[in-house]
């Protein structure tokens, strides 16, 4: 028989605010352990908590991006269970009523085509501190614990079972990474585990439409990752089917380094957390207004970006899905875009270019001095023939590091274009002279030796020559001296 | 009158990590169903169109700005703890698969 798979993937996003979700404690990473703490989240007696304004509205946008009903009014619950990096006991988040439902997201398959992926619910929670057991300075029958992750915003954003192998459920997340970076509101970084991925699986009968036993896999800290884990269960999975046998629901952690998963040594009994709404916390009201700002701040979206510039403009997808992969990039690419007549072009400068200085030098693209309107003047001097394409290169590095003006630039490497047919002629005489020999071959009727001869000139003018010119001039010359 | 049988008492009792005597087990039994029972008076009530009480305050929500404020020097953050090691809280170790989160 063959198998379906089916996959959900639950995704949690650090939310990027500056202070924690209940306490001004910074949520600044890598700071020394326990430094960042304080009695509402070290979870002492008689505090209260005070939701942080950033949070709701982070989740409200995230909400709206994806299209999700926000709840005018949701209820932050307590999540009840004891393990020592969560010091209250409980971890706040949401049960029944969260504030974002029922959202969507088109992802691109490998054949092109789009495919639409419900999203559940969005809901916001706090993130957990962090416990340390494999260290060297960690003893044997003790763990550390650090509480400065704790009561960091998070929100966990859940999709409905809408995938149907590892390489959807890779285009998805990389859509919601996208999509949290986009918004600005998380830096979609899975490696520093600001981006985290848990995964529902089960197999059914290709052709059916119920679920089968499901297993949720854990502790997948890449894209790759999540993609390998994903092949190793579907396999697993079938394996057991294949051969007549049930699968047991389980959580199964994944081991990057071993590419293989574990299953967690669960309890007899299913994890009972006893949710209840938190009486510290009133209700979380997003009115009308305040909805309605939060939709009006909204960036234009990728997707919409995307239908835009594949309407306005004549480039090939793949180079709007790169370009646009990036808000920084997008951003950079859509002003340019504005102010140039061949996108196509301006589009190669982009993926070829900047794209180059700005991975050589490590730097994001808000960072490079040479501005949209900059590489515009640029384009504009090689479609001139004021300068050469090789030196363009040379004038926006320079532009790139130093922010001086183009055409400044253009002078200061003393680049500008020789289009002036006297000093080519110069050139053309002085390599005639010199390379007699491979003359007499193009005269002969060798024809590829022009290339050469043109390479000369070329040289000669140390890149300098108008080399439209030069062909021209030097094919002129050559003429004549057949006759 | 509500029923709470040894299995619940043993139920809550795990989920609270406590270990409690057979003699303290009827104890608790009998003290919940008193208390449950007790509860159950609102049942009488019809609730039907009435909104769940998430908040006995009867404000508006109260939010913070994203401003962080200082937080506790490290030694106060470990001051009441039983113990610690190199800034850290130190705790028998964990066994990282019995973990109840999700």
């Amino acid at each position: 028989m063959k198998f379906e798979p089916v996959i959900g993937l639950e995704v949690h996003a650090q939310l990027a605010t500056n202070s924690k979700i209940f306490c001004g404690c910074s949520t600044q990473f890598g700071a020394e352990p326990n430094t960042q703490t304080c009695p509402v989240c070290l979870g002492l007696p008689g505090v209260l908590p005070v939701l942080n304004e950033k949070v709701v509205e982070y989740a409200v946008r995230m909400g709206l991006a994806v299209n999700c009903e926000i709840r005018e009014k949701s209820i932050l619950a307590r999540k009840n269970y004891f393990y020592p990096d969560l010091p209250k006991g409980y971890q706040i988040s949401q049960y029944e009523e969260p504030i974002c439902e029922h959202g969507r997201v088109d992802i691109q398959l490998e054949n092109g085509e789009m495919k639409r992926i419900r999203l559940t619910r969005i809901h916001i929670e706090e993130d957990a501190g962090k416990s340390i057991h494999d260290e060297a300075f960690v003893g044997k029958n003790e763990s550390l614990v650090d509480v400065n992750r704790c009561g960091t915003p998070l929100i966990e954003i859940v999709s409905e079972p809408d995938m149907h192998s590892p390489q959807e459920a890779y285009q998805y997340l990389t859509k919601i990474r996208q999509m949290v970076r986009w918004l600005g509101i998380c830096d979609g970084n899975m490696e520093e585990g600001s981006l985290r991925c848990d995964a529902n699986i089960s197999l059914r009968p290709e052709g059916t439409t119920g679920l089968g036993v499901k297993t949720e896999l854990k502790n997948m800290n890449t894209f790759r990752g999540v993609e390998k884990a994903l092949a190793y269960e579907i396999e697993r999975q079938n394996e057991v089917l294949q051969s007549g046998g049930e699968i047991v629901q389980q959580t199964l952690l994944w081991d990057e380094a071993a590419e293989t998963a574990h299953s967690m040594r669960s309890k007899e009994e299913a994890h009972d957390y006893r949710y209840f709404p938190d009486p510290d916390l009133l209700p979380v009201i997003v009115e009308k207004e305040w909805k309605q700002s939060i939709a009006d701040s909204l960036p234009e979206l990728p997707d919409v970006r995307r239908t835009r510039w594949l309407s306005n403009y004549d480039i090939p997808v793949y180079d709007v899905d790169l370009l646009n992969s990036d808000k920084g990039l997008s951003d950079y690419t859509d002003k340019l875009f504005g102010v140039v007549n061949d996108s196509k072009t301006a589009a190669n400068w982009v993926m070829g270019d900047v794209l180059r200085f700005i991975n050589d030098q490590k730097i994001e693209i808000h960072d490079c001095k040479a501005t949209p309107d900059d590489l515009a003047k640029i384009i504009q001097l090689v479609e001139k023939d004021l300068i050469s394409r090789s030196s363009g290169k040379k004038v926006f590095e320079e532009v790139a590091h130093h922010g001086l003006d183009p055409k400044k630039a253009v002078e200061k490497l003393g680049l500008a274009q020789v289009s002036d047919s006297g000093a080519l002629d110069q050139y053309i005489e002085d390599v005639i002279q010199n390379h007699s020999d491979e003359v007499e071959k193009y005269l002969s009727g060798k024809d590829k030796v022009f290339g050469f001869l043109m390479g000369q000139v070329m040289q000669a003018s140390k890149g300098k020559a108008n080399p439209g010119m030069v062909n021209q001039l030097l094919r002129k010359r050559l003429e004549e001296l057949k006759s | 009158m509500a029923k709470i049988s040894d299995q619940d008492v043993e139920k809550i009792a795990q989920l609270a990590k406590l270990k409690i005597t057979e003699s303290e087990k009827e104890s608790y039994r009998s003290h919940l169903e008193e208390i449950v029972s007790y509860v159950e008076k609102l049942n009488e009530l019809d609730t039907d169109d009435v909104d769940p009480t998430f908040s006995v305050q009867q404000r508006k929500q109260v939010l913070r700005p994203d401003e962080t404020k200082p937080s506790l020097p490290r030694e106060d953050a470990l001051k009441n703890a039983p113990s610690q090691a190199n800034g850290f809280f130190r705790v028998p170790k964990i066994i990282s698969q019995d973990r109840g989160e999700s």
